[in-house]
């Protein structure tokens, strides 16, 4: 039976790059996907193209490519990623000079575009998913607006012969589907089979977290050797059934544990995960143990894909300011209770404009709120951070707060020490629906 | 006993929604985790960290469930001024949910506890 090997390089995209040399030269795959954009990571990246418009594509995508382009080359295998962001055609570029440097000439890269829909977004009627109001109504805030697209472009793009196929706003689990789709010739609408292809890319879209990477408990859940973890690898037959494993000798562990939370992650309801490909459903799954590393995972469905695509908008919300300072030793917990008391005064006091406040003591309470943290009985801890953050329309106002942190120094309780300041840009992320007839893919090629 | 001894966790996060998974370690805990992690007692564990409803999917062929809870990440992990935006942390909370001593006594899985 036909066998397709496909790995995971990148989860996301500052995520570590030996893993991925190591899946280029040991793997013997015949696919090796990096997935690196988060949903804030596109918004960020087309403010950089608005800046300069040869940028906009992932920051660590000439490192990548750098590392992984020969020796992928050398085996034959191909690269598909969604490191383009904000601009895949100047990502392409980037790849083909790259491909130039290292001598490596008749590479074929695909550029896939379409994904941004700002213009038609910015001017149409839409309705924001999570308040209810128009997207119109954002007017100048709205920065970015992005449809996820699935994997029949990037399917196309390697039936023409493309090497390296780069896109912007691909679903994650797309750039797996797409490689899948093209070696299988599966239909566009075997939903049974895309539903599979779906929960594999599912699988292995966030790299490490199914090779035993965030899943570490002490006394309860070991993995050996995380600092060299192994990224996955697929084994996918022609009946969809997968296997997922990593390369031997390298760090981590492959479980059906390990498979099980990687199954569950951010999933919302098992039998109903929408991508753009397929309604996928998972909540007949199993997983079995069939060697060392070694996870057999099966009974994946879906059903027809929805009428529409997830619309990522990027909203300009302000500035956010903060501050942090550190007590210690007997008393620790009320002094830092103490310092919040004064800042949240002295806020108030000179008049430092802000539109929500957070006040919080890291070690005591910052993470889960009092009630939780006290959950049995709570205790003293050695020692506290103070935390003051709080948003402002207004960047001068942000960066009121951290100095009122950084005057306890000589102004505050005793003892306290360690000051950090920083105020970032905030940019949030809402979400609407576009029907996908108004999404129009194209695909671009650029030869090395 | 603690639903860690049970079960192990992973979170998730869209917008403002946190996804929580709980899978038994064990075949036989996925029934004590159907009768004593209910959506109810979830929502309850958590308090004023989740303003929404929070709802109950079952997964019988993993021994698992999966809570997704509406409205908890202070507005989304975007804008959140909370230090885990993303609310990574969660799951360890849930896993200090208290569970009656009424099973067998098991053991604790010391290796991958992969059952």
């Amino acid at each position: 039976m036909k066998q397709v090997r496909i790995g995971a390089g990148a989860g996301y995209s500052g995520d570590r790059i030996e893993p991925a040399i190591e899946l280029a030269e040991k793997g013997g795959l015949d696919y090796l996907v990096f997935e690196c954009l988060a949903e804030r990571t596109i918004a960020l990246a087309q403010q950089a193209k608005l800046k300069d418009p040869k940028a906009g594509y992932d920051p660590l995508l000439a490192e990548r490519f750098r590392a992984v382009l020969r020796p992928c080359r050398q085996a034959g295998t191909r690269i598909v990623t969604n490191m383009g962001a904000a601009n895949p055609v100047a990502g392409a570029e980037r790849i083909r000079a790259i491909a130039g440097e290292l001598g490596l000439t008749g590479l074929k890269i695909a550029a896939v575009t379409g994904d941004d829909v700002l213009p038609s977004v910015a001017g149409g009627d839409y309705r924001i998913d999570e308040t209810g109001a128009a997207v119109a109504d954002l007017g100048g805030s709205l920065i970015s607006a992005n449809a996820y697209i699935g994997a029949q472009a990037i399917a196309e793009a390697l039936a023409d012969g493309a090497d390296i196929v780069i896109t912007g706003r691909a679903a994650d689990p797309s750039l797996f589907v797409g490689p899948l789709v093209h070696a299988f010739g599966w239909a566009r609408d075997d939903w049974h089979r895309l539903g599979q292809a779906t929960l594999i890319g599912h699988l292995l879209e966030c790299a490490g977290q199914v090779t035993g990477g965030y899943f570490a408990d002490p006394g309860y859940k070991s993995v050996p050797d995380l600092a060299r973890l192994g990224f996955p690898i697929a084994e996918v037959g022609e009946d969809g059934c997968v296997v997922v494993t990593k390369v031997a000798g390298s760090g981590g562990r492959v479980t059906p544990a390990t498979c099980k939370e990687q199954i569950l992650y951010e999933i919302h309801d098992p039998a109903r995960y929408l991508t753009p490909d397929v309604v996928a459903d998972f909540s007949n799954v199993t997983v079995e143990e069939i060697g060392f590393d070694r996870v057999r995972v099966r009974g994946a469905s879906g059903h027809p894909r929805t009428a529409t695509l997830k619309v990522s908008l990027g909203v300009t919300e302000g500035f956010v300011g903060e501050g942090q300072i550190s007590y210690a030793g007997p008393g620790a917990r009320a002094r830092g209770a103490l310092a919040l008391e004064i800042v949240r005064e002295r806020l108030t006091l000179t008049g430092v404009r802000t539109s929500e406040l957070r006040f919080d003591l890291i070690g005591a309470n910052a993470l889960h709120g009092e009630r939780l943290s006290n959950h049995g009985g709570g205790h003293e801890p050695y020692e506290v951070r103070v935390r003051v953050a709080g948003r402002s329309d207004s960047l001068i106002e942000a960066l009121r707060i951290g100095n009122e942190v950084e005057t306890l120094y000589t102004n505050g309780p005793a003892g306290g020490g360690g000051v950090t300041k920083s105020v970032r840009e905030v940019v949030g992320i809402l979400s609407t629906l576009i029907p996908r007839e108004r999404v129009a893919t194209a695909i671009h090629y650029v030869e090395s | 006993m603690k639903l860690r001894e049970l079960a192990h966790s992973r979170t998730g996060d869209k917008g403002n929604t946190s996804s929580i998974s709980v899978i038994a370690y064990e075949a036989a805990g996925y029934a004590l985790l159907l009768r004593h992690v209910t959506a109810e007692r979830v929502k309850a564990h958590f308090g004023e960290l989740v303003a929404g409803e929070v709802v109950r999917y079952e997964i019988p062929s993993l021994g698992a469930l999966n809570f997704v809870l509406r409205q908890a990440l202070g507005g989304g992990v975007t804008r959140s001024l909370t230090l885990d935006t993303h609310g990574k942390g969660l799951s360890s909370a849930l896993l200090d949910l208290d569970i009656p001593d009424e099973s067998p006594s098991r053991t604790t899985p010391q290796q991958d506890g992969d059952h």
